[in-house]
């Protein structure tokens, strides 16, 4: 055994890159509590208030505080970065400083431009015109592939949030191999991979060959990245410092080279925990300073960012990062798989504070140890930060070694990856069902010159007829172009860090995703139980609807309409499925718009349901906001009755409870008189 | 089967007894309580006819948030003007042994009406835990704040106590109304003599009613009235406590004479 690895008990992880294997020789189950924990030190005082400050200068100077312009961001593009060195014990920033966005044009040029103008700056001419003329980037072949129809779908957003002009994002690299293996390792095994393609040079074999080498120059470059910070990640980790410092390089080196909209972690507490337990018993570092690190390790991950435009951040309501980790979960052999580093981690909301990033996500299962189950819930009443997802429904599709990307996204770390696809609009896909295919808001034809409805009170089965060919020419028209992006973004923007960082054979997984579900199993049910008559206007277009009568609505555990809304997903999905996918990515499907409901309620008029033009979508899975009237169980359970076979990539629904309603305070009620009177 | 006139459903209650409950709101109560925070269900007409079989199958359906220490609640309105309905609900729920609760004002109480306590003896032999919202001990004040005398609420707490029906007291403790110390010592000595007294819930008054009557177009009785402050609250259950105490001391030397 390498002497990196003493006091690891070994296995077939030895000898191939196998970091399940690893963990699951090593970790320690914690079924205790959260008293073990340590309170921030000063040097992590002193640092996060560093962050707090810039944090206020950025949001004084309307939300950018500095933007390279002139260097193009790649692994190697940047000279050391610190906030105060003598203090940091995990280091490394995107750029030369912190909060000092990087220059990222291969997505698109025009994009990275307008990213610095709408802030105040301006790239760099010579790199503009570079990009203009000598270097295609992602943006430019996608339109040089689109289709008329295309543009006007993209433009009147039935369609909508495509990732065809920045990073599409939601690929996870398994960073942790670089602690485990050490870098020189990890391009032996490369080169070997790269040798064991096939003979016969046809397109895919070529374009393999290529990605191979361009991932092996990745992986040099992530070992010169980290020498400029004195690091060396050629070999592996020896200690809990140098496996969270090695994990996070791995991960740093693709937020420098990419700009997704989703640029996840993966699942590494557990992994860490092992390094952390060696330490703990062999004397290496104390409880504190292991909290330290991890602490250090948390605020490089919420100092992430990226150039965007203000377009954007309207579309995502912010600046997220969406650095998703993924924690806890269950074995498949039983064992649940919470660790001292489950803990740790969350306890950086209360070391740190509150934030949304990193978007900490507990791998929810029944059978998680009761005390991990008292603190994410005492954590969640304290911080609202938590993100649950069930472990019992995603485990049997992958096991437990998978992470989430993004919100939702699952998918096993450095085995599996996604085309991102954004989302169709249901909503609006609805109302070019009656019209014909003509744009509610925009009156030109957007979509195909079927039949309008003809009626003037909407009949369930008719417009279920309509509606059905409709959605079936929108994911047509919806896969296609995702062919195009993702062809061009492997093309132009290829992701050679994060798949560096992956085995030889990945499966892909092609995600498209759902936008207006609940309106559209709302207006279905007003149509069915209510009456809706349509109102059209001078042009003879259905603008406006009005309903007599109570309907029952999503939300509410009723199956009447509760069905509606599965049979939609399942129609929608079934029609995705009918078609190619670029590299024979397997098709999914996600309900999840947790922050872009509110641009797609803008981009679309009125509906059946009653919901009037402009005013915006339930987020992701979600009831319409105040027609769930029977409490949050009933509510969950309406969600919780969608097809996850047929939305696989995910479903989600926000969750928001004032804390009185969750039960009593104990020092208010006890529940027992006993207890009062004995005090 | 009965059929019950309910006011609205609740799938996610954590404040109406012990554990995560499904909640049944009444409709119909003939207390007129000042601080009432849902004067919705004061009409003895409105809400929506509903069979306990439908109401049972609802719960069912989410069962598995329940069954762990929770339970199905009938509050309201006024659950006990509804008793052939509770009945006929109860009764499913304990071939099923599901835990029942009834909040109650226990208004609707006449130890005279031996047909009403033919009933309430069977539904109690249903009902594992009663809620009673004891407004005021004091009889005038009790009147001066809901309309109603406050003999019977008391009989019906010693008759839930002979039955050996767990009981939780509620008591919402509102500024200048109903935190006078003299009447909460006297309210914990009177409830002190309950043999099954479980708990004690001493609720802060708060303002989140005040929309619904703008809703209803009431004039919200309270006007002002600054909600409790949780601080003294603690406290204040503190003297209520003191008068349990108390009780229960002076129910001892009696034993023993």
């Amino acid at each position: 055994m390498r002497s990196e690895w003493n006091g690891f008990v070994g296995g077939k992880w030895e000898t191939e890159v196998n970091v399940r294997d690893f963990i699951q020789k090593n970790y320690t189950p914690y079924d205790g509590d959260d008293s073990f924990l340590a309170g921030p030190t000063q040097n992590t005082k002193d640092l996060w208030n560093m962050v707090l400050d810039l944090q206020k200068k950025e949001r004084e100077n309307g939300g950018v505080l500095d933007m390279d312009t002139k260097v193009i961001s790649t692994i190697t593009s940047h000279g050391p970065g610190y906030l105060d060195k003598s203090k940091e014990t995990i280091v490394g920033f995107q750029t030369d400083k912190p909060f000092k966005r990087s220059l990222q044009p291969y997505g698109g040029i025009r994009m990275a431009e307008k990213a610095c103008s709408d802030n105040g700056y301006e790239v760099d001419p010579e790199i503009s015109e570079f990009f203009s003329t000598h270097r295609k980037t992602h943006n430019a072949g996608c339109f040089d592939a689109y289709n008329q129809e295309m543009r006007a779908c993209r433009t009147s957003h039935i369609i909508t949030g495509l990732p065809d002009a920045y990073g599409r994002g939601r690929i996870i690299g398994d960073y942790r191999r670089v602690a485990l293996y050490g870098i020189d390792y990890l391009i032996e095994d490369k080169q070997a991979q790269k040798d064991s393609t096939g003979r016969v040079m046809t397109d895919d074999v070529i374009r393999l060959r290529e990605e191979l080498s361009e991932q092996m120059v990745a992986l040099k470059l992530m070992k010169e990245m980290a020498a400029s910070y004195g690091c060396d990640i050629s070999k592996p980790a020896t200690n809990v410092q140098e496996a969270i410092q090695a994990t996070y390089f791995g991960y740093l080196c693709s937020v420098k080279e990419q700009n997704g909209a989703a640029m996840s972690l993966g699942r590494t507490s557990t992994f860490i925990d092992c390094y952390a337990e060696r330490d703990l018993k062999n004397g290496t570092f104390t409880e504190e300073q292991i909290q330290e690190f991890v602490d250090h390790f948390i605020m490089k991950l919420r100092c992430v960012k990226f150039a965007r435009t203000p377009e954007y951040n309207q579309i995502f309501a912010g600046d997220p990062v969406w650095v998703t980790e993924s924690i806890a979960g269950m074995g498949v052999d039983g064992r649940h798989m919470v660790t001292k580093m489950s803990f740790r981690y969350l306890h950086t909301l209360e070391n740190l504070g509150a934030a949304p990033e990193p978007n900490l996500t507990v791998l929810w299962s029944t059978r998680l140890p009761q005390n991990f189950k008292k603190f994410c819930a005492k954590t969640s009443i304290n911080t609202s930060s938590i993100q649950y997802e069930n472990d019992d429904l995603m485990r049997p599709v992958h096991g437990d070694d998978y992470g989430i990307a993004c919100c939702v996204s699952s998918m096993v770390i450095g085995k599996e990856m996604q085309f991102f696809g954004a989302r169709a609009n249901l909503a609006k896909c609805l109302l070019y069902a009656l019209n014909g295919g003509i744009d509610e808001k925009t009156k030109k034809q957007v979509g195909p010159k079927y039949r309008p409805y003809e009626g003037d009170v909407l009949d369930y089965d008719k417009v279920m007829e309509l509606f059905l060919d409709m959605v079936e020419w929108q994911a047509d028209v919806y896969v296609n172009t995702l062919n195009i992006i993702h062809y061009m973004h492997d093309k132009y923007c290829y992701e050679r860090a994060e798949m560096a960082l992956h085995d030889k054979d990945v499966k892909r997984y092609f995600a498209t995703g759902i936008a207006g579900l609940s309106i559209v199993a709302d207006s279905f049910s007003a149509m069915k139980y209510a009456k809706v008559e349509c109102i059209r206007d001078e042009d003879g277009i259905i603008t406006d609807f009005k309903i007599t009568g109570d309907f029952p609505k999503y939300g509410n555990d009723d199956d009447r309409v509760d069905a509606i809304a599965t049979e939609v997903v399942h129609k929608f999905m079934t029609a995705i499925r009918r078609h190619h996918t670029y590299r024979n990515g397997i098709p999914t499907t996600s309900i999840l718009t947790i922050t872009s409901n509110v641009t797609y309620g803008k981009a679309t008029g009125n509906t059946p349901d009653g919901r009037r033009a402009g005013q915006p979508f339930a987020p992701g899975a979600n009831p319409m906001h105040g027609r769930d009237t029977h409490g949050a169980i009933a509510s969950l359970s309406s969600v919780s009755k969608l097809p996850f076979k047929d939305a696989q990539d995910g479903i989600s629904n926000t969750f928001t409870i004032i804390p009185g309603a969750l039960g009593k305070e104990d020092q208010v009620f006890a529940g027992d008189i006993e207890l009062d009177l004995n005090k | 089967m009965t059929k019950g006139r309910i006011h609205s459903l609740e799938s996610f209650g954590t404040v109406d007894g012990p554990g995560t409950r499904y909640v049944v709101f009444v409709q119909g109560c003939p207390m007129r309580c000042l601080y009432c925070h849902n004067p919705d269900t004061w009409a003895m007409t409105g809400g929506e006819e509903m069979d306990p079989e439908y109401i049972f199958e609802q719960y069912l359906h989410n069962e598995a948030f329940y069954k762990n220490g929770g339970g199905i609640t009938v509050t309201g309105g006024e659950p006990l003007m509804q008793v052939d309905f509770l009945i006929d609900l109860f009764t499913l729920c304990k071939d099923h042994g599901v835990h029942t609760c009834i909040d109650s004002s226990g208004i609707a109480y006449r130890p005279e009406n031996k047909k009403l306590i033919e009933k309430l003896d069977r539904l109690m032999e249903l009902t594992d835990l009663v809620m009673l919202d004891i407004k005021h001990i004091d009889p005038e004040m009790h009147k001066k704040i809901t309309g109603q005398p406050n003999d019977g609420i008391l009989a019906f707490a010693e008759y839930l106590s002979e039955k050996g029906v767990d009981i939780w007291i509620r008591h919402v403790v509102v500024p200048g109304l109903t935190d006078d110390d003299k009447y909460l010592y006297d309210l914990g000595y009177f409830i002190g003599g309950l043999k099954t007294l479980k708990a004690l819930d001493a609720l802060p008054y708060h303002t989140m009613g005040k929309a619904k009557y703008e809703k209803l177009g009431f004039d919200y009785p309270l006007g002002d009235t600054p909600p409790m402050d949780k601080k003294e609250l603690v406290a204040k259950k503190q003297v209520i406590l003191d008068g349990i105490k108390a009780r229960r001391k002076d129910d001892g030397k009696a034993d023993k004479q």
